[in-house]
């Protein structure tokens, strides 16, 4: 469920735009009024927002934010705005133009999604960016983790519900192979995380857990960490478990010293309209506080403003 | 002397000498044949290839009967694959590949021919007939070589814009050069660069590393590719559909076809009559030196005759 709350009577797109323009002028920026609508508004009324704020003011409402603030708060709300679909084909272009690419948020966005879902990210990447996103991954991602990223994103996965339990059987037993001998990035690993249905993985890693008495991704941990079993970790939790998987990376960010705030946004962003509630409860039990206390400790200013008021209180 | 009626029946009825069955000399004979059990009787002796003594009578010869079911039932066939949707047509064919054995390269076929969104509905398609993806099938069911290539071309959901980068198109040409030179003659599949550029790039871009490739390296990027059947067809289905199909088309008539080379004549005809006919019997005729609707006029028999031809756009047989 989204942690997003939204005011009712929800005022109307016209008058929100005058409460941005009126936050915009003058002096410096009322990041407080930016915040009170915008992290308020589902993806629909913010797209009505900006298309009136346009109408009336003849500017795009993104170009003047981007002038008006700056930082960690500006890459939040500027990610924020768009809707789930957009942004996520947004995020993912970002992701891959990074000098690295930015692994985390392709396999998140390939794994969470539904196949239709993910479709509909790919065919805005299109227009947005005059390629697919299959081939930008491709060009941009090299050896194991290219093979990884290009099947997970690649695949048109059946969604149905039906499992077949021998096979189950032989690809967990398939998979233990290629993990006993070290090597995680064989075909047959990723031919199996990136084309097999959800249900059926899940099949397919319970017979792996009653056979080995460990779950597999307890078994792809390894002592020196090693980005690429990193990364199918991640996969295998975002195709399965994926609450528990952003649960985990919230804890990660906001308990550990450093901080990341890329990561922070992309969690809080994503989900607020989806599910952050679930994730948010899970994160309480493990954490011993609330996500929103986390939150607060390891942010400031209007950024962390921003966070709170999309995680809901 | 055999009469003109024992020639004809034999020719209908000898499963050879061309496609399909004349149904029509079939249906005269049989009424000029009326009441004369003889006539029958006698051809049942004289006609080796599908009766042969047993007891007292001339039994029919099981082999010869399933050559002559094919034969009987092409038209049968076509009609079914005609009025099907093309999705459901696409799926049944790519699960023939994936589970009967049928060969790679109607999957090459169906993936580089259709534009992004049918192949996705093809995808669809084959999820409801048979409750897996295209890709999971094919990736458990072909893990040879081929395997990367097949996987990704039925993955592709291809842009299709008009931009193309000209930079990377060129550089991206030599790669492929270096990569053919590099790897064994067999082994320009296992080169992930190969498979990443035809599994991934729109077709616009394709095809501007295909002019690229030729002037920068005085050679067409098929002929380096000629010692791999499925790369060079991926190639082909690419730069030119039209001569691609015409090939398909031709193996078909060929002397000693095979029975799945025969099957490819209705496959293509039926997949591409709304399509690019038009420009497939102008590359028929530049090939071939010959005029598509006279070869099916003269290779093919009855009703599937006039299914092909009227698949083709010619209006009077």
């Amino acid at each position: 469920m989204a942690t997003l709350s939204i005011p009712n009577p929800v005022p109307s797109a016209i008058e929100d735009a005058e409460k941005l323009r009126k936050a915009f002028q003058g002096w410096g920026t009322d990041e407080k009024a930016m915040i009170a609508v915008l992290a308020h508004r589902d993806a629909a009324q913010r797209k009505q927002i900006k298309i009136a704020y346009e109408e009336q003011y003849k500017e795009k409402l993104l170009k003047r934010i981007e002038s008006e603030i700056s930082g960690h708060f500006e890459r939040a709300v500027y990610r924020w705005i768009f809707d789930p679909v957009e942004r996520q084909a947004i995020m993912a272009n970002i992701a891959i133009k990074n000098k690295v690419v930015d692994f985390p948020v392709i396999i998140e966005i390939a794994c969470i999604n539904s196949s239709n879902e993910l479709l509909a990210v790919k065919q805005v990447y299109q227009s947005l960016y005059k390629h697919s996103l299959e081939e930008d991954v491709a060009s941009h991602a090299t050896g194991d983790f290219r093979k990884l990223l290009f099947a997970l994103v690649g695949t048109y996965r059946y969604d149905g519900e039906e499992i077949n339990t021998e096979l189950a059987k032989t690809e967990a037993k398939i998979l233990n192979d290629a993990i006993t001998k070290g090597e995680y990035n064989s075909d047959e690993i990723i031919r199996i995380l990136s084309t097999r249905s959800k249900a059926q993985l899940q099949a397919t890693f319970n017979c792996y857990k009653d056979a080995h008495n460990l779950s597999i991704t307890k078994a792809l941990s390894t002592k020196t960490p090693n980005d690429f079993v990193i990364a199918l970790r991640a996969a295998i939790r975002c195709r399965t478990t994926p609450t528990k998987y952003f649960e985990k990376v919230l804890r990660n960010i906001l308990q550990k010293s450093g901080m990341d705030e890329d990561a922070l946004t992309r969690v809080i962003v994503m989900h607020a309209e989806k599910d952050l509630k679930e994730i948010k409860e899970l994160f309480q039990t493990r954490a011993n506080m609330t996500l929103e206390q986390a939150v607060a400790k390891k942010t400031s200013g209007d950024y962390e403003n921003f966070l709170l008021a999309l995680i809901g209180n | 002397m055999a009469t003109e009626e024992q020639l004809a029946l034999t020719r209908a009825l000898s499963g050879d000498g061309g496609l399909g069955v004349e149904e029509s000399k079939l249906v005269s004979i049989i009424g000029k044949w009326r009441k004369k059990p003889d006539e029958i009787s006698s051809f049942r002796k004289s006609f080796n290839r599908l009766f042969s003594i047993n007891g007292h009578i001339e039994k029919c010869e099981d082999d010869h009967m399933q050559k002559l079911a094919i034969e009987f039932s092409r038209f049968h066939h076509i009609t079914l694959l005609w009025v099907m949707h093309p999705h459901e047509r696409d799926a049944l064919w790519a699960h023939q590949v994936t589970h009967k054995n049928h060969h790679a390269s109607i999957l090459v076929e169906i993936a580089c021919t259709r534009p992004a969104e049918e192949l996705l509905g093809v995808r669809r398609a084959y999820q409801t007939l048979f409750h897996h993806s295209l890709e999971e099938d094919v990736a458990y069911q072909i893990k040879d070589s081929k395997s990367k290539l097949l996987v990704g071309l039925v993955s592709s959901y291809r842009y299709e814009g008009p931009k193309v980068d000209n930079d990377v198109a060129k550089s991206e040409a030599k790669a492929l050069h270096n990569a053919i030179k590099t790897a064994g003659a067999n082994k320009i599949l296992d080169n992930d660069e190969v498979v990443r550029i035809l599994t991934t790039r729109s077709i616009l871009h394709l095809k501007k590393i295909f002019k690229y490739y030729k002037e920068l390296h005085g050679k067409y990027l098929e002929e380096d590719l000629s010692g791999d059947a499925l790369l060079l067809q991926t190639v082909l289905c690419f730069d030119s559909p039209a001569n691609y199909f015409s090939q398909v088309i031709n193996d078909a008539f060929k002397e000693g076809a095979k029975h799945m080379e025969k099957e490819g004549l209705s496959r293509v005809m039926v997949s591409r009559s709304d399509v690019d006919m038009e420009e497939i019997k102008e590359a028929y005729a530049k090939l071939y030196g010959a005029k598509l609707s006279s070869v099916i006029a003269k290779k093919t028999h009855g009703c599937f005759r006039d299914s092909l031809l009227a698949l083709a756009g010619v209006t009077n047989a």
